[in-house]
């Protein structure tokens, strides 16, 4: 309830110039084939950074008290479970089923 | 701070405590809205990773130039939001009035974009449905790409619409000067719901658009 704004009209508008840029930036790159890899990491990066400069500057979590961190990190840190903790499965299935499908006398005779 | 007491309810200690309540209880609701979105997120995923070749066909259908200027105009409509938050923050009526409608405005631009993307979708055959039409071969995935593609931008385009609900009740509100510097808490947690909006949209960019391009 201050009569100070929160961020200054300076700070909007170099978030803002910023998140256009940085629009433009991954936009080029989906142009050019670096291998999956790293556009998708390029991309995915990308799009992190923008997220944090809109939550910490136009959401104003930078300049607010810490039970407000908890709360916002609470959200993230359950997407990081959930995203996390399914990919981990996805993406390493079908290798543990194969080594456990492999007979143990197969692999004792290797 | 008399005219501050106008706005507490009974049940505050006082304003700052009811600012607080509100700004914490928005951040719960954000939260929630974050495991919403967040369980479509894994979800594509998980079948993107099991039906590559067919995600990035089915991505490559997609306008790449369609989606970058829509992400450019949500940007701006949410420095818009913002410059009406720093408004109610600096007492300024008027700006404030006329930084809602522009939001307004912006928003209404990204659901036109979204709207024509959509009519070309059905012309090209690529709803999901009986008329759906894709290469043999990776039709049954690219099906699933579309579904997704739908659902997810079709969940957001609902949250737009509910913002421009909001926003719209906040404009009547702010022309009878309901806002000012010790007041303006739904203008804040509006701002909040938008800047939110705003970063879905940050991520179903590069996810729907730009990851499948190259595998």
């Amino acid at each position: 309830m201050s009569s100070k704004p929160v961020v200054s009209v300076r700070v909007y508008v170099l978030v803002f110039l910023a998140l256009l840029v940085l629009t433009a930036v991954t936009t080029t790159i989906a142009f050019f084939d670096l291998g999956g890899g790293v556009n998708n990491a390029a991309a995915l990066t990308i799009a992190v950074c923008k997220a944090v400069l809109v939550i910490l500057y136009f959401m104003h979590v930078r300049y607010s008290d810490r039970l407000t961190w908890v709360f916002v990190a609470a959200g993230f840190f359950w997407l990081l479970i959930l995203i996390g903790g399914t990919m981990d499965d996805v993406l390493t299935r079908q290798e543990i089923s194969r080594a456990s499908e492999t007979p143990p006398a197969q692999l004792q005779r290797r | 701070m008399s005219k501050v007491e106008v706005f507490r309810q009974h049940h505050f200690e006082d304003v700052e405590q009811q600012h607080e309540a509100s700004w914490l209880g928005m951040w719960v609701f954000l939260a929630t809205e974050v495991m919403f979105f967040g369980g479509m997120f894994a979800c594509y995923f998980v079948y993107k990773h099991w039906y590559l070749q067919a995600f990035a066909a089915a991505s490559n259908h997609l306008d790449i130039w369609l989606g970058a200027i829509n992400t450019a105009v949500l940007i701006c409509s949410s420095f818009t939001m913002a410059m009406a938050v720093y408004s109610a923050e600096t007492n300024r009526a008027k700006p404030l009035v006329r930084y809602l409608l522009l939001t307004i405005l912006l928003g209404l631009v990204f659901l036109g974009i979204k709207l024509f993307e959509y009519h070309s979708k059905f012309e090209e055959h690529l709803v999901p449905g009986s008329s759906f039409k894709f290469e043999e071969s990776l039709a049954r995935p690219a099906e699933i790409f579309f579904s997704f593609y739908f659902a997810m931008t079709g969940m957001h385009a609902v949250h737009m619409i509910i913002g421009i609900g909001l926003l719209t009740a906040l404009v009547l509100q702010a022309r009878r000067g309901r806002f000012s510097v010790v007041y303006h808490t739904p203008v804040e947690l509006t701002g909040l719901y938008w800047h939110f909006v705003d970063i879905v949209w940050i991520f179903l960019f590069p996810l729907l658009y730009l990851l499948g391009r190259h595998v």
